[in-house]
């Protein structure tokens, strides 16, 4: 008797479970947002979703296993893993694409900003937005609030710095066209070298011609743990003015950007941007003063 | 200077004449087909980050010192070739005259053969300081910031293509001028080595 019960309430609960899926799924499509339609969206493929992005894809920001047929590589976008494949996947979802009708597209971050027509309905690759750079392009609303990171090698005395004052005596390097730049030579107060890509960054640092590369935090934990095994984090970088973050880039004027706006700003609201960033973006080091 | 140097000396072997000397042109001739088929881009990739990676005792690291280094190796290939052009337009009777007044190899061609061939070359050559000019350009490639490193971290940071305009006009405002001295320069040796011949 007992042991049909367990094996009813079981059932009964499996029942549920599916209804509760279900009743999700339908709820979501239903719930597609007002004015958004996916038919009058304006793409530059109608009926799917160009997303341009950097290659070689990084992680944490990107993950999944490189794929040749993707012409990505070190991870793969289409795998919805990695903080920014994923966060780029609801945002689909939300405006009504099924998985399939999302197309990737390697595209260097140089070119996500050249004038002439973009080959994306919108572009992310850790671009951090900056009020002269949204006379170029389109930014959406924040899908993550960044804070840049120092990593040095360990043993090293760079690791024993506390405060950013305290970094200005060490060489350090940035990748081409980040904040980080920018930051270093606004609060630290030196002027770091600056590379092509964040590889040739990564190889100055072992070979010891900088002491700090400075990148935005989560991606010091590929760096760390894959691309210089004997490098540490040696801190934070305080949020100094206006607090840092990411959008999407968008063609100017482009009438997309509203809809991709109301995407983010639901998934921030119920909570899927934090749940996304838990799962993907792990980690934490101590924040210099 | 270290260019201009080298490149006569590599010119100058090349030049040797005899089987004695078969070896050391061969190994001018590899020099220059070398470092002059290789990409720069390259160069400076291999001896900027390869060298220093190999982490030999007692061999510099600096990445200012490997790429200077690697454009002093393209460049002297380069002009290497544009001296051996200016010596073999040195007519050969100009040596025989050399030698037939008791001169050696060595003396004949450095008075005779080599202060002609210079003067010959000298447009050619400021060919090459030009391109070796806009070419320091790829150090940036090692982390050096120069100006057009400056100019990419600038259009990259306001997503505004004008900087690279502003470091174009840099470089015009360095090579316009050199082209210029170099023209008077021509013109003033052409004035002088003509001036018995020419009735005032």
């Amino acid at each position: 008797m007992r042991k049909v019960l367990i094996a009813v309430s079981a059932l009964a609960t499996l029942v549920a479970l599916v209804a509760a899926t279900t009743a999700t799924g339908a709820s979501r499509s239903a719930a597609a947002i007002p004015g958004c339609a996916t038919g009058s969206l304006n793409l530059v493929t109608s009926g799917q979703l160009t997303i341009g992005t950097d290659n070689p894809a990084y992680p944490p920001w990107w993950d999944g296993t490189e794929k040749k047929s993707t012409g990505f590589k070190l991870s793969n976008p289409y795998s919805g893993k990695g903080y920014e494949s994923a966060v780029a996947y609801e945002v689909a979802k939300r405006l009504g694409f099924a998985k399939g009708d999302v197309k990737w597209k390697a595209i260097p971050f140089t070119k996500s900003y050249a004038p002439g027509k973009k080959p994306f309905d919108f572009y992310l690759a850790q671009v951090s937005y900056k009020p002269v750079r949204a006379k170029a392009v389109a930014f959406s609303v924040s899908y993550y609030d960044v804070n840049q990171a120092v990593v040095g090698l360990k043993g090293k005395p760079i690791t024993k710095v506390k405060t950013v004052a305290g970094l200005k005596p060490y060489k350090l390097g940035v990748p081409l066209g980040t904040t980080s730049y920018d930051y270093i030579v606004k609060y630290v107060g030196s002027k770091p070298k600056v590379f092509d890509t964040l590889n040739d960054a990564v190889t100055d640092l072992k070979l010891g011609r900088i002491d700090g590369l400075v990148v935005d935090f989560p991606s010091t934990g590929y760096i760390t743990g894959v691309q210089v095994t004997n490098g540490v984090v040696v801190g934070r970088l305080p949020t100094q003015g206006t607090q840092e973050h990411f959008g999407l880039v968008l063609a100017k004027g482009n009438s997309l950007l509203g809809c991709v706006n109301k995407a983010l700003a639901a998934m921030k609201r119920d909570g899927t941007l934090k749940r996304l960033e838990a799962r993907e973006l792990a980690g934490s080091a101590p924040l210099l003063k | 200077m270290i260019i201009l140097a080298f490149a006569l000396f590599i010119a100058v072997l090349r030049s040797l004449p005899g089987p004695v000397f078969f070896p050391v042109r061969l190994l001018a001739i590899a020099y220059a087909d070398f470092f002059r088929g290789i990409p720069t881009i390259l160069l400076i990739y291999i001896l900027g980050f390869g060298v220093p990676g190999l982490q030999l005792a007692g061999v510099p690291n600096g990445e200012f010192f490997w790429g200077t280094v690697a454009l002093v190796l393209v460049y002297t290939a380069y002009v290497s070739e544009v001296y051996r052009a200016g010596i073999e337009s040195v007519h050969p009777s100009q040596n025989a005259a050399g030698r037939s007044l008791g001169l050696t190899h060595g003396q004949s061609l450095r008075y005779v053969i080599v202060p002609q061939a210079v003067r010959r070359v000298i447009p050619p050559l400021l060919n090459d300081f030009i391109g070796l000019q806009k070419d320091t350009a790829l150090v940036a490639l090692l982390g050096l910031v120069e100006t057009f490193r400056q100019s990419q971290i600038d259009v990259a940071g306001d997503f505004n293509f004008t900087p690279y305009l502003a470091t174009a006009l840099m470089f015009l405002l360095i090579t316009i001028p050199m082209t210029r001295f170099t023209d008077w320069l021509i013109s003033r040796d052409r004035r002088r080595r003509q001036a018995g011949g020419v009735t005032a």
